[in-house]
């Protein structure tokens, strides 16, 4: 159990810092709101319109987003091939190319589909 | 610490999954094809990828079936282990492949049928556009086609071919879903009745990711259990074992939840009428034969092999599901008023009679060469599959102006408008209903004495009373095409190209060959032998 402890400060330390960032900004920040600060947080990029009478529903974001998450997971799978880089050899290379070659094909379906394009 | 020079880089047998890798390879080349070919070219070269990728795979599998190595001449298991033990090629994956392959070749040819659209295929022009919106007009006049669908399918069937072939849990697990996201994107890609599709979709996504849970929690139960994932390994803790272990009951109770929901089991089944009647017929009759043959091939092998040594305990679970899928599926069949409706319930219905043949011995030793479970129920699967497609097939001619009329109440008096049509589709609702010199009555025949000879002759008395019941319905379908009079808006029967032609051609035709002269077929199901482990 004592080896847990540490674990449960650093949480207790997170969660206080949580709590006294929140309720500090709250205390001592200043308090001028306009119309772009009552506004949905969007990576500080202009909130996408609603649409007007339920018409189509812009997918950008959507795109963009699963477009990172795919990178993300190829990089989950690289990393431990690159720990093993050296006892995989040859046939790590070959299939971590063969699975580098895969995702590529997906991305060059988006690009020709235009999935790469903002507007 | 991690000692990286335990690190061995893995042995692949490519050339014994070759069929596997070929579809995969198919499959992405189907993917360079819709980024790269103008568009007016991307529909013969997809049919043309996916149609040669299939037949290649096909060839390829007769190759590795006469390669098989003999294990264990008494029980006639051939194969081996492949992919560091997590794939496993024997007689019955071959048997499988072979089927999945040739189901699936068939259905490529509905989904390229595109003189019932007039020049289109009958998928969503463009599936982002909305139901009855400005765009989705526009796509329909500019004559655009979602040819990725051949691509889909191409996954799907990858994912089909690894499921029942899998020997580890885990990798199990990545095929079924492999198999299920390109049907679930399938199911919603219908032209006509878009919405009704996409409800199909959706249902079937959020109930398929329901049981697929079930399914990993039932993995993970089996793992805490085990300790492995491989199936040998599982059967070797089964049978150390003593007594009720509450994580292999739970384990076995949840993955049964997640291989039966595939199967379209009862009480699992709520999803399948709604399904296949919302899906394009063409993804219907696809889903109807294939899902259901690698279902009921990765339930045989986690079943038979990893949980053999505790059938005591599994046994009068599948008893009861068999019994109340039989008797969902027959029994309210009868209440059905669309064609393909009532064709969903026909299908949880056999879904029951397979389960039947399950439940029997299974496998026969060298020197009693009788009907084991996993032969009959390979031949009860692939006589299924052809007359599934047939049927299917036709019902996508049977059209008046809003597309297909799957109303039960329209095809009254078809048979003296299109006699001939008609007539095929009363055969195979005759080979469903399982009359004699249709293939349905040689699978009948085989699981009922599989189940026979495993001393479960309740479920077949069941299975007997079931079948007389679902033959009543499928009789009433008949009586009202030929024996009825026509309603007064008559639905057109639309010529199709050759492609759907050939699919009901040749169905039919397996369907009366299978039941006239079953051998062939049969003595290779039988030659399929044992699972490996």
């Amino acid at each position: 159990m004592n080896g847990y402890i540490p674990i449960l400060v650093l949480g207790a330390i997170a969660f206080a810092f949580a709590v006294f960032s929140v309720a500090i900004s709250g205390l001592t920040g200043p308090k001028r709101y306009n119309r772009a600060r009552l506004d949905s947080y969007e990576c500080g990029i202009e909130p996408t319109p609603q649409p007007v009478g339920g018409g189509r529903f812009p997918v950008k974001y959507f795109i963009t987003a699963m477009l990172f998450i795919v990178f993300d997971i190829e990089i989950i799978f690289l990393f431990p091939y690159a720990v093993a880089f050296d006892s995989l050899g040859l046939f790590g290379m070959v299939e971590m190319m063969l699975f580098i070659l895969a995702i590529f094909v997906v991305y060059a379906y988006v690009w020709r589909r235009g999935g790469l394009e903002w507007d | 610490m991690i000692l990286l020079a335990e690190f061995e880089s893995p042995k692949v047998e490519y050339a014994t999954i070759s069929p596997l890798l070929i579809v995969v390879g198919a499959a992405i080349l189907g993917v360079l094809v819709e980024a790269f070919v103008p568009r007016a070219w991307r529909y013969p070269v997809q049919v043309g990828v996916a149609a040669l990728g299939l037949l290649i795979a096909l060839a390829d599998t007769v190759r590795v079936g006469l390669a098989l190595d003999t294990l264990d001449a008494g029980l006639l298991a051939r194969g081996s282990l492949a992919v560091e033990n997590s794939m496993v090629v024997d007689g019955p994956t071959v048997f499988l492949w072979g089927t999945l392959l040739v189901m699936s070749l068939i259905s490529v040819l509905l989904f390229a049928e595109r003189r019932l659209e007039g020049g289109l295929t009958s998928f969503a022009g463009q599936a982002a556009a909305l139901p009855g919106t400005d765009a989705e007009r526009e796509a329909s006049t500019r004559g655009i086609e979602h040819t990725e669908v051949f691509p889909l399918l191409l996954f799907a069937v990858t994912g089909m071919l690894l499921f029942p072939a899998s020997n580890d849990l885990l990798l199990m697990f990545v095929a079924l879903e492999v198999l299920s996201l390109p049907l679930y994107l399938l199911c919603g890609l219908a032209r006509r009745r878009r919405l009704l599709s996409q409800e199909a979709a959706m249902k079937y996504f959020l109930l398929g990711a329901f049981s697929s849970a079930f399914f990993l929690y039932g993995v993970a139960l089996i793992y805490g259990f085990a300790g492995s994932f491989e199936l040998a390994d599982i059967d070797a803790a089964v049978s150390a074992s003593s007594g009720a272990n509450a994580y292999l009951l739970g384990g076995i109770g949840l993955m049964a939840v997640g291989l039966l929901f595939k199967v379209g089991a009862a009480p699992f089944h709520a999803w399948t009428p709604d399904v296949y009647q919302g899906a394009p017929t063409a993804v219907t009759a696809f889903m109807a034969a294939c899902t259901k043959i690698a279902a009921f091939g990765a339930l045989m092998r986690v079943f038979y092999v990893a949980f053999g040594g505790a059938s005591w305990d599994w046994r009068p679970l599948m008893w009861v599901v068999a019994i109340l899928t039989m008797v969902v599926g027959s029994v309210i069949a009868i209440t059905q008023t669309d064609v393909k409706r009532m064709l969903a319930y026909s299908s949880i219905a056999h879904a029951g009679f397979v389960l039947v043949g399950f439940a029997g011995v299974y496998a026969g030793t060298g020197d009693v060469v009788g009907v084991t479970s996993v032969s009959s129920v390979l031949f009860y699967l692939a006589a299924y599959g052809f007359s599934t497609i047939g049927a299917f097939a036709i019902i996508t001619l049977v059209r008046d102006a809003g597309g297909e009329t799957t109303a039960l109440s329209r095809w009254a008096g078809l048979g003296r408008e299109a006699p001939v049509l008609a007539g095929t589709f009363a055969f195979f609702l005759l080979a469903f209903a399982g009359i004699p010199l249709t293939s349905g009555f040689i699978g009948k025949w085989a699981v009922f004495a599989a189940a026979w000879a495993g001393g479960a002759w309740p479920l077949v008395v069941v299975a007997v009373v079931m079948s007389a019941v679902a033959a009543f319905f499928y009789v009433r379908v008949i009586v009202a095409m030929f024996f009825s009079d026509p309603v007064d808006i008559k639905p057109a029967v639309a010529v199709p190209s050759i492609l759907t032609t050939g699919v009901i051609t040749v169905t039919a035709l397996a369907t009366v060959a299978l039941g006239v002269v079953p051998g062939p077929v049969l003595d290779l199901a039988q030659q399929a032998g044992a699972f490996v482990r």
